[in-house]
């Protein structure tokens, strides 16, 4: 990496789960690298830092990206919803995260706070998907422990597809 | 089973809420004050003397904290038959070989400082074959045993040899003989968290190493004796495991990058972490050992099994790890599923220079069960009986002995072939050559632990505190599996108690008690029957308690009763109905006399009697805390590698049925019925979900994944190349649950962690044999080798 492009550095101003934000990191530096390092949120990892395993979704207004891939200059002005902005001010978890613990959608977890984050940019804008359209939204969200189909059921129980 | 509050429901995992609100930290996520980044540089060859390594210009960066190579840190042998160094000098052996290692104050400075150094090398002839490696005049990939004795030969001195019965006289025996050879590729656990772990050292010289393995306790023990070979004997070696981003066999050994971060710790003073990129995780990770296979089977008229024979070699790579061992789970199928009398298994390790093995979910039972269950079809086929007519005829029972000694105890085998057979609608649908078939595989597996070592224990302690919160310590691990919701399940449920109430500790060898390591499929079975002993005691602590403390708590209410009210008058209670622990009895919380459940006066909330009884209440020094061991009664196989080493077997069949496409080759699994002998449900729901979860990493051996290795070097090391299966790729999986019970297990529940991954690969080739009548033998059944296969035999079908 050249010296004096990984010095320079970018300020940024965004919205970060409901709450205006600023920050000055190295212009090299992707969204899910700022969120974690700068904003010390934990919730979005870097599973592969090529945009294939997708642990690292998060929702930019209102797509879900992977956020290692985010250069953060773009995210000027943005707003960004992370994992840790799904739950309510009280703590109250939001339907999706208690479908994930419900139906066994999560194992070892690695991989549950990107799929929630697909699976609510999808249900944002669709309320009431197939499973076909909840399989072609976490296509792109690996998980190795449950096959997906107690992650699929916990998005139609979190729609109200399915009783929770 | 309906008494029951919590075991066989769906408790959900709230336990693990900090898993879907970003909480949980993982190793990825833990910081430590102070620390700084590892980074290791790897081998440009698979076979090279290393000439010279020239690490000036990366001493020289500025952020670098330290260099590490071969030749400055001690020369010491590690690893299961120490056939490997922490970083290697003068000669390298596989493309992962560590042969330096940097640590800087941030990452990236540590990537820079690993292109700065220059290795020369000399290549030197490899080999990448095992059937290669065995030749005569092949390159060695060791010239010297771990005593320095010179080695002649790539075949590792491992006497994996099992004889039982007379194979000569079953072949006699026999109406019908088959043969087969098949082979298996290597495939790799691919845990979406990657590998990693931070190091720490205190002033003393302690060490703390963060870590996501398995088996702390056997991470413990290994470093420790590196210790002693390090100048370090006598300190103190912590394994705390934060969250663990998946396993499926990586946290087994004790891995390389594990010592070369506590080298690195060392050498800076500060905490050190090591985190795997994606590349390395699939590049530097032991995968599953490839194999290949002959069988030979015969039964007599009837279809009864007169013997099998088999052969294995196995691809080891260039150094040692559990992959080696694995032909010990090998034989547990080769000689064990079904009954057949006669049995000869031998199998060879081979050094090669590829990427080293390991162990993965199954552990060597996949591929003999491919092996096994393919030859199982064939011999149905020669001896013109329907296949599952052939495995029920031969069906394992209860109460049988095994050839390898096996103790059959509970077995639902029978039960889950003749549900799959029902459910897929065997009869009509099999033997149609339409392009569409049916197929099915069985399996049996260590269900009530595996005696690897001396001891297959577990420890555990429970301590229940004034405000009735039940704290746990296990020494073993919950890598995902959910054991953590479901020993809160049989804890609650032994101690009445409610789950909520149960916090669990895991893998923390300071805190918790020794555990052999949380594989085999052991943990609920092992784990549970520990938890059931230290309950037993807690709970009897807790009822003494409350003989003593009831009588005054009720009398006290009635005295504040009375201040109150001055025309209260005391009722005359029978005190003899709390005047023994053994006629009281705890549930949900509260405490209770067994002979009048729903006493006015009697039952009462469990903490009432903990605040009253315990020091805070009494000033004595009162707790309630007990720890309990729990080793099952089984056996370490003897020098026949014969024994019962496991208290239960887990049984199980998949159906599955299959529509090939003849023009693109494809294989679409259309039903998957995958139905398990699990003793007992604890919890159905994370029951289904490691069915589930084995069963699509199944189909993915059976049918798209496959670490592709050209002269030693992983080829698609990344997710897009290495097929796994995403949401997209719908299997439809059906689970069947047979619960017979097991006497041994805790509740009745036996071992399911594995057992789903095993038989779906043969499952989905004899159902493919089935749709279009063509015999693939090697995994995976990619749509090429479908086509090659349909060519062969002139596209009929």
């Amino acid at each position: 990496m050249n010296k004096e492009i990984s010095m320079k550095k970018v300020s940024v101003s965004f919205t970060l789960n409901g709450d205006p934000v600023s920050a000055e990191v190295p212009v090299t530096w992707s969204l899910v690298k700022t969120l974690r390092e700068y904003f010390e949120l934990t919730g979005a990892k870097q599973g592969c830092g090529v945009g294939e395993c997708g642990a690292c979704t998060v929702i930019v207004d209102h797509d879900a990206v992977n956020s290692c891939l985010y250069p953060i200059p773009e995210i000027d002005g943005k707003s960004v919803t992370t994992i840790e902005g799904m739950a309510g001010k009280d703590g109250s978890l939001h339907p999706l995260q208690k479908a994930f613990l419900e139906n066994n959608g999560v194992q070892c977890g690695y991989c549950t706070s990107g799929m929630i984050m697909s699976a609510k940019a999808l249900l944002d804008q669709d309320p009431d998907p197939t499973e076909d359209e909840i399989r072609t939204t976490i296509a792109g969200n690996f998980c190795r422990c449950t096959g997906y189909v107690q992650i699929v059921e916990a998005i139609e129980m979190a729609s109200g597809i399915r009783d929770l | 089973m309906s008494d029951y509050l919590y075991v066989g429901k769906n408790i959900p995992r709230s336990i693990e809420t900090d898993k879907v609100t970003g909480r949980a930290i993982y190793i990825d996520d833990l910081k430590r004050p102070g620390m700084i980044y590892g980074k290791i540089l790897y081998s440009r060859y698979a076979h090279a003397k290393i000439k010279h390594i020239d690490v000036s210009k990366a001493e020289n960066l500025t952020g670098v904290r330290a260099v590490l190579t071969g030749y400055n840190i001690p020369d010491v042998r590690v690893g299961f038959i120490r056939d490997q160094t922490v970083l290697k000098k003068d000669v390298v052996r596989q493309i992962r070989d560590e042969v330096a290692a940097v640590a800087a104050i941030s990452p990236e400075i540590a990537e820079e400082a690993i292109g700065l150094i220059k290795v020369e090398y000399e290549e030197l002839p490899g080999v990448f074959d095992p059937f290669d490696a065995m030749k005569p005049d092949a390159p060695l990939v060791h010239e010297v045993d771990v005593r320095g004795k010179p080695i002649r030969s790539n075949v590792l001195p491992l006497p994996w040899r099992f004889q039982a019965g007379d194979i000569e006289r079953g072949r006699k025996e026999s109406a019908h003989i088959v043969m087969d050879t098949l082979s298996t590729p290597w495939v790799t656990q691919a845990c979406i968290g990657t590998s990693g772990c931070v190091a720490e050292f205190d002033s003393n010289n302690s060490l703390t190493l963060y870590n996501q393995t398995n088996v702390p306790f056997w991470d413990k023990q290994r470093i420790t004796e590196y210790f002693s070979q390090i100048g370090l004997e006598g300190k103190r070696v912590r394994v705390a495991n934060v969250v663990v981003g998946g396993s499926f066999g990586t946290k087994l050994d004790t891995d390389i990058y594990e010592f070369i971060c506590i080298q690195l710790a060392l050498k800076t003073r500060k905490p050190v972490k090591i985190q795997f990129t994606r590349e390395e995780e699939f590049q530097a990770m032991p995968p599953r050992q490839p194999t290949h296979f002959t069988i030979e089977q015969g039964c007599d008229k009837e279809g009864r099994l007169t013997f099998r024979k088999a052969e294995a070699i196995l691809d080891n790579g260039a150094y040692t790890s559990w992959g080696a061992t694995t032909p010990s789970v090998m034989m547990m199928p080769m000689s064990s599923l079904y009954r057949v009398p006669n049995v000869s298994f031998v199998a060879t390790c081979v050094y090669t220079n590829n990427i080293y093995c390991q162990a993965m979910r199954g552990y060597g039972n996949p591929q003999a069960t491919f092996a096994v269950e393919t030859s199982m079809d064939s011999l149905a086929k020669e001896a013109g009986i329907d296949p599952a007519e052939l495995r029920l005829i031969n069906c394992n029972q209860p109460g049988d002995v095994t050839p390898m000694r096996l103790r059959i105890t509970s077995c639902g085998l029978k039960e889950c072939i003749e549900s799959v057979k029902e459910k897929l609608n065997w009869d009509v649908k099999r033997g149609k050559r339409n392009r569409r078939g049916v197929g099915m595989a069985s399996l049996i597996h260590v269900a009530g632990g595996a005696r690897v070592y001396k001891s297959d224990g577990h420890g555990m302690s429970i301590k229940v505190d004034e405000h009735g919160n039940v704290d746990v310590l296990s020494g073993g691990t919950d890598q995902g599996q959910g054991s953590s919701t479901v020993l809160s399940q049989i804890i609650a449920e032994a101690l009445g108690f409610r789950p909520e109430d149960v916090s669990l500790t895991f893998g923390d060898t300071e805190l918790c008690l020794w555990d052999a390591g949380t594989h085999a499929s052991r943990h609920t079975f092992i784990a549970g029957n520990a938890a059931l002993m230290a309950c037993e005691k807690v709970k009897k602590q807790i009822l003494e308690m409350a003989v003593e403390h009831m009588p005054g708590i009720v009398k006290y209410r009635f005295k504040r009763e009375k201040r109150k009210n001055p025309d209260f008058v005391e009722p005359d209670l029978d005190y003899g109905l709390i005047s023994d622990p053994e006629i009281l009895d705890i549930k949900d919380r509260m405490i209770f006399p067994k002979n009048d459940p729903d006493h006015l006066f009697f039952k009462m909330d469990v903490v009432q009697v903990l605040r009253n009884g315990l020091h805070v209440g009494t000033g004595e020094s009162k707790t309630v805390m007990a720890e309990a061991f729990y080793d099952p009664p089984t056996e370490m196989l003897d020098r026949e590698l014969k024994g019962n080493l496991s208290c239960t077997y887990a049984f199980g069949t998949t159906g599955v049925e299959v529509e090939v496409d003849i023009e693109t080759g494809e294989v679409k699994i259309l039903q998957l019925l995958a139905a398990h002998d699990v003793g007992r449900a604890i919890n159905p729901t994370l029951l289904k979900g490691q069915i589930y979860g084995a069963g699509y990493m199944g189909v993915g051996y059976g049918l798209t994944e496959e670490v592709k290795l050209r002269n030693g070097r992983v080829m698609n090391a990344n997710l897009r190349d290495y097929k796994m299966l995403t949401a997209k790729d719908v299997v439809p999986v059906t689970p069947i649950v047979i619960e017979l019970g097991d006497e041994d297990g805790p509740f009745g529940a036996k071992g399911i962690g594995e057992p789903g991954l095993v038989p779906t690969a043969p499952a989905i080739a004899n159902a493919i044999y089935d749709a279009i009548g063509v015999r693939i033998r090697d995994l995976p059944i990619t749509p090429e080798k479908v086509l090659a296969a349909l060519k062969d035999m002139g596209g009929v079908c």
